[in-house]
Formats: structure tokens, C-alpha cells, sequence
């Protein structure tokens, strides 16, 4: 006992339990539910992509690493994964392969390794890629395959629209006309509809918010201030002209709002750090989403709200700072 | 619903091991090495020199200003040497080593067991006792109690809070202390309101001390000047204005002393202290220990003579094991490790532990994913990211203005990192190069 080498070291000297590999991997439990659901819905399509998207992010994320940046490669860190299945989750299951690994690239070179890789991108690698894809590859990044139960389709799968879609092209007719053609509420909430591979099944992506909690993987804040505010707005209008305007349920359910409020939006590096900024940057998504949707001439919008509101974060973060303790001297009740 | 503070704080594993150990009495040592600087404020003054007999109890430092306290020796014997050993900040520091012959107390101490109930003291009488006795803060901090007990000019006080919270995972040396020592605990707790001119006193306890809480508040069943709070367990609950504001929701400001909103928080060791010195005429030469780990044979709870050295300690509570990396005085949070076992026990030592290599050993430090988590654990209301990235690229300016000084070094964002980043380790070098500049700008 005389000769113990004894370790010095600062306070504290016990950690807490978690580390970034246990977040990640929290993110990709809270994302199976949707996967099994989609891959039940739309076939082998929903596995091929996936598949393709999780392997590429991975590759060039350590390609990236090993020859071009020279470091030691952390893709066990799990982001990169993360960034695979968000990807793959905001296109359709019968997407050509090439251009998904072309979205992989953009989504991991430009989106996330350019500006130095995890916790320093400004926007969100997946939603990167998305965008990119969306606007070189309209044709292909809108044509939806109809939910058929599990198939061996993948390229050949049926296609159809989607009901934002059905909504951005109803022309001259009213609303409810449009909601004769739309699928019911249930067929919204269980994902019978058109749409990006993970975007469709309500209750599957409900789900997975409750297990990013139950882990404490992510806050309530966001996804409820983008839902409430999204539900506000479309409410108002819907409130003002039920003829012209669809009702706020409608919008929720819709689109890619809930995988966006729930998986895209609450991205750690992307997303800002305290509860009241949350609610600025939540509330800035669900307005700018409906102002797409409504106004704009994209049928969907949430993606392009979030990498809007990415770009505010670092405002955000400067000037929304948490309440310091004694700041406001109280002297009790 | 127990009270606690509302923003921030962690939850580490309680790991409080000795908890149901009663406190047992450690024998002398053999020679006690005895800091002159065991307190904030100013090093006390040697009084002593080589081969001058002392007897436990006699002031052999004498203090130095009003911010300082009086040493006295634990022990009886030969002074065998003032020299430089190393304490528990790691440095050589002076102390007045003295070997041990017999133990023959200094007159007039009342080494019984019997409680003494009444005084007759006036508060500047209790006051000057305190200051005599050397008292200070035992919850670790160190502050000398009778500073605390002198009201400046200007300011009021309202309440007494007795601190029972121990909110460090393990140690448990208060908790017995409520339960083995409450009614001269109680009495103590009188003689601090009469000091301060005070009618309320509340005792704040957290909840994972529920005999504690119960039998405090049977004690003052009768007693209506004292309330016992359960406080829902929460890290760090201990820190005085965590405690404040969880108690009186009242929050002292930046730079502020609990005195600044009408309190003043003592320790229950503190307050026991307090109690023996007027009541027994004793000076703090002993205190309750809690040698812990999860790899000791035996965790107990030690009555310590100030000065012993840590060895006998752990030897005490079956050895030192073979795979121990740290060991630690005071808590995991904020305790410092040591670099020798031969540090003596001082007047802030709340605890021993031992941690083990594989415990002790620090996961690399991976990338910061802002994840906020850091945010919304400081109970400060900081951002420890922040302070961090500011510490490293030295931007002191921006960390002032950023309130880097009110960060009590709880621990709290490294505890909760999943990144392991040093957060506090930057954030403690930057309030060094904080206080340099400001006091570079006092002197121009």
C-alpha cells in the first residue's frame, strides 16, 4: 500500500452513463418502428434504399475521414448511420440506386464533412442531400409508389400522388372535393398513402418520439412547438375559409411534418440549445412549412423550413441564452 | 412533493454505502501533520516551535485577521517539527507536526457525553467563542463560522438554514450526524439563531434520508422556532444557493452571499461544531469522516482527530485494495484526489473514497454534438459549451461577459457529457485568467 501510484485528476470523477455512440444508436432504435412499417407497406423497395443510403453515408464518411481529411475515422460513432436512414426515410422506395448514393454523397461530403463533420455542420446532412436531390432530380424524387402491401417491386412499383400533392393541384376545386380523393384519417395515421418511404405511418413515427424520451435522447420542445404551430396556423386558415384551405389535421398527418418535428428538426447539431430557443426555432418550422405548403408552389415544405430555421440557430443560440441563476433577485413568495 | 431547486442539477448514483454505519472512533495516530491553512482566508500563525508539549485543545496557530481561524492541536505531545507536508491541494503547505503521547486534554474541555441544554451567552459572546474555538464551514467549503455569524453593516437576516442535504454521492457523515448527534445538533442550532438574532431556522434534508428526517422532526416536535424539510433528491442541492432558493425559492445574486437575501446557511457538522464549542468548551479538533469506495472491505463513518493522515483511514475500513486508482477527499463530484496517502485529514475533509482504475479511468474525449445537455444541467443557468470553446481559444473578455464566474465548479456539465469533454477542466482555467484580469484592472 506504500508504493500506489494514486491518479490526480480534477473533479468530477464519476460520469454519467451516456455517450454520443448511445445517443445515435437511441435515434436508430426510435426509427425501426418506421422502417418495419414502411418495408410492410411498400415492399422490398423501402429495405433496398435504406440499405443503399445507411451503406454509402457510412463509406464516404470514412473515406472522407481516412483520405481526405486525414483523421481517424469515427464512423463507429453512429451519425453517420443516423444520416443514412434520415435520408433514405425523405425519399421514395423506388428510388434509382445511383441517385441515392449520389444524395449520400452530398448528404455526408457537402452536408456534414465540408464544414469539419459531426458538431460542426450548420444544416442537416440528410436534409442536404434531400434538397439536393429534390431539385437535380424532380422527376424521380416525386414519383411515389402507392402503398400495396409488401412487394418484390422496387424500380417498377406502382406510382401515384400524394395527398399534398393532390391538394397543390386542385385547381379551381374545392377542398372537400380534393378530400373525396385523399385517403381517410385511419389510412393517414397507419401511412396508406403515397409519400417518401419514411414519412407516411403517424402512429410509427409517434412511436419512435416516445422512445428518443423515454431514452432522453431529445426534449418535447421542438416536436410539439412545430406541431402546435402547424396545427395553429392551418387552423386559422382553415377556420377562415374551410372551402379553400385544408383542416390542421390534415396538414399534421400529411407530408413529411411529423418525421421532420420529430427526427429531422431535432437534429443535436442543427437545432438550438435552450427550451425557449426551441420554441422560436419549433414555432419558425411550422410557420414557414404552411407558407410553403399554402402559398408556395412546392406541394411540401418542411424540409426546406428546417434548413431554413438551421441557418438561425447559431442567432438563436447568441442571443436566447439561459436564464442566469440570481439574474432577477427574488426574495420569495 | 419534496422541494428542490428548479433549474438544472444530475442525478448520480447515491452510492451511500456507510449509511447505516454509526460512527465509530478512530485511535490516535502516531504523529498528526497540522496545516496552518485549513480555511479560506488567511493562513493562521504558528505558535508553537520544535519540542513544545501540547495537550488537544491548545491553540497552536494563531489566526490571522478577521477572515482566518485559530488551529489547535487534535492530539498531546511533542511538537517534533513546522514543516512542509504535502494537503490535499496537491502543494507543500506549512504545518506543525506533532507527535503523539498520551491524550491529555487542555483545561477546562468537557470531554462527557452529557448534553448541556441551557446558555446563557450573549450573541457576541457565542461569536467570540466560534472565532476562539476555530470554527469553520465543515460541509468542505471551509469558511470561518464566525465570519458568517457577523452580520455587516446595512444587511438583515431572517432565517438560519441548517444544510442536512449531502447531496455528494457516498458520503454520509452528516446523515449520522442528524441521527447519532441531533439533539446537540438542536442545541447548536439555537445558539447559531441567538448569534444571528434570528427566530426561524430551517433544516433542509433530502429525501434519501428518510430516519434522518423523521427523527429530526420528532426532536423539534415541540420546538416551533425549527422546521425539518425533505428535499427531493437533486445534485447539487448542497450548494448554498441551490439550498436557498429550494427552501425559500429566494435566489442570491451573482457574486452575492446568501446574506445578500436575509439567510445564512451552516453546515449540521458545522452547527455540531458550534454546539461543543460553547457548550463543552471544545475547539474543532475532530470530525465525523466517511472513508468509502466500492472496492473497501468495510466503508464505516470515523470520528478523526484533525491532522491524521489518510492512511489510517483506509486502513481502518480494511486497507487500501489493490486495484484502487483515486483516492478521493471529499465527494465524487467535487472532491479532490490526492496524490499521497499521508495527506492529513483537515477540518474540510467531509470524506474519503476510493475509486477504483477502472472508475478512474477517463473515456477520450470525442467531438462536442451540441446536444445542449451540458445547458440544461447547470444549475447556474451557464453554458458550459460556451465557456469552454471560449477558455480554449482564450477569449477571456467574452468569458467574463458570459457570468464564467458564478460557475461553482459543481461538476455537473462533465458529469453529464456524452461527449467526455473537460468541461469544467477549461472552465476552471478560464475563471483563473478571469479573476487575473479583473484584479489587473483593480490595480490601475
Amino acid at each position: 500500500m506504500n508504493n500506489k501510484v494514486l491518479t490526480v485528476s480534477p473533479s468530477p470523477h464519476v460520469y454519467e452513463n451516456t455517450t454520443v455512440r448511445k445517443l445515435m444508436y437511441g435515434v436508430v432504435i426510435a426509427l425501426l418502428p418506421t422502417l418495419v412499417w414502411s418495408v410492410v407497406t411498400f415492399g422490398i423497395g423501402a429495405i433496398i434504399v435504406t440499405l443503399v443510403s445507411v451503406v454509402s453515408c457510412i463509406l464516404f464518411e470514412y473515406l472522407i475521414q481516412k483520405f481526405l481529411l486525414k483523421q481517424r475515422p469515427s464512423v463507429g460513432d453512429g451519425s453517420a448511420l443516423v444520416t443514412g436512414l434520415l435520408l433514405a426515410f425523405n425519399v421514395p422506395s423506388n428510388l434509382p440506386l445511383g441517385i441515392i448514393i449520389i444524395g449520400a454523397l452530398v448528404a455526408i461530403g457537402i452536408g456534414k464533412m465540408s464544414f469539419g463533420g459531426l458538431g460542426t455542420n450548420p444544416f442537416n446532412p440528410a436534409l442536404v442531400g434531400r434538397v439536393f436531390l429534390l431539385i437535380s432530380y424532380p422527376a424521380q424524387m416525386t414519383s411515389w409508389p402507392v402503398p400495396k402491401g409488401f412487394s418484390t417491386g422496387y424500380l417498377d412499383a406502382e406510382t401515384g400522388a400524394t395527398p399534398l400533392g393532390l391538394l397543390q393541384e386542385k385547381g379551381e376545386a374545392t377542398v372537400s372535393q380534393v378530400m373525396e380523393q385523399a385517403p381517410s384519417y385511419s389510412d393517414l395515421f397507419y401511412g396508406q398513402m403515397g409519400g417518401s418511404l419514411g414519412e407516411m405511418a403517424a402512429f410509427a413515427l409517434i412511436i419512435g418520439l416516445i422512445i428518443l424520451l423515454y431514452l432522453r435522447v431529445i426534449s418535447w420542445h421542438i416536436p410539439v412547438s412545430i406541431i402546435a404551430t402547424t396545427g395553429i396556423f392551418t387552423g386559422i386558415l382553415w377556420l377562415a375559409d374551410p372551402t379553400q384551405y385544408a383542416d390542421p389535421l390534415f396538414h399534421i398527418l400529411t407530408g413529411g411534418l411529423l418525421l421532420g418535428a420529430i427526427f429531422m428538426a431535432t437534429d443535436y447539431v442543427t437545432s438550438p440549445m435552450v427550451p425557449k430557443a426551441m420554441w422560436v426555432y419549433g414555432a419558425g418550422i411550422g410557420v414557414l412549412t404552411v407558407i410553403i405548403r399554402v402559398f408556395g408552389s412546392y406541394p411540401e415544405g418542411v424540409s426546406f423550413a428546417i434548413l431554413i430555421m438551421n441557418a438561425f440557430v447559431p442567432i438563436l443560440n447568441r442571443y436566447m441564452k439561459p436564464k442566469r441563476f440570481g439574474e432577477e433577485v427574488s426574495h420569495g413568495k | 412533493m419534496f422541494k428542490t431547486f428548479p433549474k438544472g442539477g444530475v442525478h448520480p448514483p447515491e452510492n451511500k454505502l456507510a449509511a447505516d454505519k454509526a460512527i465509530e472512533k478512530l485511535g490516535l495516530p502516531k504523529q498528526v501533520s497540522i496545516p496552518i491553512a485549513q480555511h479560506i482566508g488567511a493562513p493562521s500563525k504558528p505558535v508553537v516551535k520544535k519540542k513544545d508539549l501540547v495537550k488537544t485543545g491548545d491553540v497552536i496557530a494563531q489566526n490571522q485577521g478577521f477572515v482566518s481561524s485559530n488551529i489547535h492541536s487534535s492530539v498531546s505531545g511533542t511538537v517534533a517539527k513546522i514543516d512542509q507536508v504535502i494537503d490535499t491541494s496537491g502543494f507543500r503547505k506549512p504545518c506543525v507536526v506533532i507527535n503523539v503521547e498520551g491524550d491529555e486534554w487542555a483545561q477546562g474541555i468537557d470531554t462527557s457525553p452529557d448534553l448541556i441544554k441551557d446558555f446563557s451567552l450573549s450573541g457576541e459572546e457565542i461569536r467570540q467563542k466560534v472565532l476562539e474555538a476555530g470554527v469553520v464551514g465543515l460541509g468542505g467549503a471551509t469558511f470561518p463560522s464566525h465570519v458568517k455569524l457577523s452580520i455587516p453593516e446595512g444587511k438583515s437576516v431572517d432565517t438560519l438554514i441548517i444544510n442536512g442535504v449531502e447531496c455528494e454521492p457516498y458520503l454520509t457523515s452528516d446523515h449520522r450526524v442528524m441521527l447519532e448527534r441531533a439533539e446537540e445538533m438542536l442545541v447548536g442550532v439555537h445558539l447559531l439563531m441567538k448569534a444571528l438574532g434570528v427566530e426561524k431556522a430551517l433544516i433542509g434534508v433530502e429525501s434519501n434520508k428518510p430516519d434522518a428526517i423523521e427523527y429530526l422532526d420528532q426532536l423539534v416536535n415541540e420546538d416551533p422556532a425549527i422546521d425539518i424539510y425533505g428535499l427531493k433528491v437533486k445534485y447539487p442541492q448542497g450548494g448554498e444557493k441551490q439550498l436557498v432558493k429550494a427552501l425559500l425559492d429566494r435566489e442570491v445574486p451573482p457574486g452575492g452571499l446568501p446574506l445578500d437575501v436575509g439567510v445564512v446557511v451552516h453546515n449540521v457538522g458545522t452547527t455540531l461544531a458550534v454546539y461543543e464549542a460553547i457548550q463543552k468548551n471544545k475547539p474543532l479538533v475532530e470530525r465525523v469522516v466517511t472513508v468509502t469506495g466500492k472496492s473497501l472491505q468495510d466503508p464505516k463513518n470515523l470520528l478523526v482527530r484533525i491532522g491524521t493522515p489518510v492512511r489510517d483511514l483506509i486502513e481502518a475500513a480494511g486497507g487500501l485494495p489493490e486495484d484502487t486508482g483515486k483516492v478521493v477527499s471529499g465527494g465524487p463530484m467535487m472532491g479532490k484526489a490526492l496524490k499521497s496517502l499521508d495527506t492529513p485529514v483537515v477540518k474540510g475533509t467531509s470524506g474519503i473514497l476510493v475509486i477504483t482504475e477502472k472508475e478512474a479511468k477517463r473515456d477520450s474525449e470525442v467531438h462536442c454534438i451540441r446536444c445542449g445537455k451540458c445547458v440544461d444541467v447547470c444549475p447556474m443557468g451557464l453554458e458550459p459549451y460556451l465557456l469552454k470553446q471560449l477558455a480554449q481559444m482564450e477569449r477571456y473578455e467574452e468569458l467574463e461577459d458570459n457570468a464564467v464566474l458564478d460557475c461553482m465548479e459543481c461538476g455537473s456539465c462533465s458529469y453529464t457529457c456524452p461527449a467526455r469533454l473537460p468541461l469544467l477542466d477549461y472552465i476552471r482555467l478560464g475563471k483563473i485568467h478571469v479573476n487575473q484580469i479583473i484584479s489587473n484592472r483593480k490595480q490601475k
